[in-house]
């Protein structure tokens, strides 16, 4: 056997080491990018269904199933400062790396859900009922909470105020107490409250404590126990992206269309 | 050294345990223990990366270097974990979500560069496996337990299933938060080692 010790076949079996893995982790990375990116694919649309009320959490479902009830639910870019649809590709938009590309965003303004760069376009979805007639939208919400940011969707009916659903797809927060941003009871609390108040301001928070049905508290909803940083960052979050930077133009744009 | 084979696939399990004795890869232990879903794919791709860098190594033990032997070792624990990350990725989507950086983080459990370093450098292929599957075990026991006793106490349920209603789900149990956290893993594995130590006195270390 060759001396182990010289410095030659050192290099040599560390450089053969190095293709030898290399070559199975790039092939393995590559064989399964196809799968891996049909979860993510399939995930979003889950949680998107999960805001819309199409689906249960923790509902089992199979990808033919997401597919048939995603049917009525279409995927539109729009411009986040005109609130025009914009021609793109849906399948590949990533509104996170758009954000953070100095080319496709803008600078936030100083605001309590800690956003930093607001994307020149964003991803939106509008459910259509048999007839065509627009049913729901569901805008994508982003905001800090107590460990980290929170990713989600807030589902608002056609008259751009009712909310229909809210969820969350990915965040940091403690499990049990922040984390309960996840318990569908919390989550059934949402629907049938009011984003926006007769003036057209939002106003619809999480409030501390428990807050009373839709019809006697349009604008509350109950805070979650022991989590009061989390709790403020849904109402943080639900005030940017609703309001003047974020899907406001959009919102106004379809209460004209209704009109 | 004559290891036999049933001691290496056995000893690991109660007398020279991975985490209860040798104290190691408690980071993860920590981490996905909320859960007994995502500690049993945790402890499969353990058991899967242990016994393949076991034998791996094993099968180049005469012909590494001396001199980039830890490298050598890390290296081939990195593309294991890599390899196992992105199937989990690939097969099971929504427990790859849960268990996020962690899958990675296997490279840094100090179990299997301690089963590398100390075993499959000098044992042969079959011992090397037997060993891996022995420590693999081993950690996957402590973590079943510490997983079983957190979800329970902690949100009620076991294997996602509602064993005890909580009250925020209109049942009458008040689930308790400290064990959703990750001290109580602590005060659990904690607990563990004592009782082997009570059961097994000559695990106690000696003072002095």
């Amino acid at each position: 056997m060759a001396n182990r010790q010289a410095t030659g076949y050192t290099l040599l079996f560390a450089t053969a080491i190095c293709i030898v893995c290399g070559i199975l982790v790039s092939s393995f990375a590559v064989s399964l990018e196809e799968l891996q990116d049909e979860n993510i694919a399939l995930d979003k649309q889950k949680r998107v269904l999960e805001a819309v009320g199409l689906l249960q959490p923790g509902e089992p479902i199979d990808e033919a199933e997401v597919a048939e009830r995603f049917a009525p639910i279409e995927p539109v870019l729009i411009e986040l400062a005109s609130g025009e649809a914009v021609d793109g590709d849906t399948a590949t938009f990533d509104q996170q790396r758009r954000a953070r590309d100095p080319a496709t965003s803008t600078e936030a303004p100083d605001n309590l859900a800690k956003v930093k760069r607001i994307p020149d376009q964003s991803l939106l979805y509008e459910v259509r009922g048999n007839g065509g007639e627009l049913e729901m939208v569901v805008l994508p919400i982003e905001g800090l909470g107590l460990w980290g940011t929170l990713y989600g969707f807030l589902a608002l009916d056609a008259d751009t105020t009712t909310v229909r659903g809210i969820t969350y797809y990915q965040h940091k927060e403690t499990p049990g107490l922040g984390g309960e941003v996840d318990n569908p009871r919390w989550k059934n609390r949402w629907p049938g409250r009011k984003a926006f108040d007769d003036d057209g301001e939002v106003r619809l928070a999480v409030i501390k404590g428990f807050a009373g049905s839709a019809e006697e508290d349009p604008y509350e909803v109950d805070g979650l126990a022991g989590a009061t940083i989390t709790s403020n960052g849904v109402t943080n979050m639900l005030d940017f992206w609703l309001g003047e930077n974020g899907f406001e133009p959009y919102l106004n744009r379809i209460r004209a269309e209704a009109n | 050294m004559a290891v036999k084979k049933s001691e290496a696939a056995l000893d690991p399990l109660f007398n020279n345990n991975p985490i209860a004795l040798q104290v190691l890869g408690i980071c993860s232990a920590l981490a996905v223990t909320t859960k007994m879903e995502t500690s049993v794919v945790m402890c499969a791709a353990v058991i899967a990366v242990l016994t393949l860098s076991n034998l791996t190594i094993s099968l180049l033990r005469h012909q590494i270097p001396n001199s980039i032997r830890i490298i050598v070792q890390l290296t081939v624990i990195a593309s294991l974990v890599i390899v196992t990350d992105q199937i989990l990725k690939a097969y099971v989507f929504e427990i790859s979500k849960q268990l996020s950086v962690f899958v990675g983080l296997i490279i840094t459990n100090c179990i299997i560069m301690g089963r590398a370093e100390a075993f499959a450098m000098q044992n042969p292929p079959s011992l090397a496996i037997l060993d891996g599957i022995g420590n693999g075990i081993g950690y996957s026991a402590i973590l079943m337990v510490t997983a079983f006793l957190r979800e329970l106490f902690g949100s009620g349920k076991l294997y996602g299933y509602t064993v005890m209603p909580t009250v925020s789900e209109g049942g009458w149990y008040l689930p308790n938060g400290l064990m959703l956290l990750s001290p109580a893993a602590f005060f659990i594995i904690g607990g563990l080692i004592w009782a082997l130590r009570v059961y097994k006195p000559a695990q106690v270390e000696m003072d002095g």
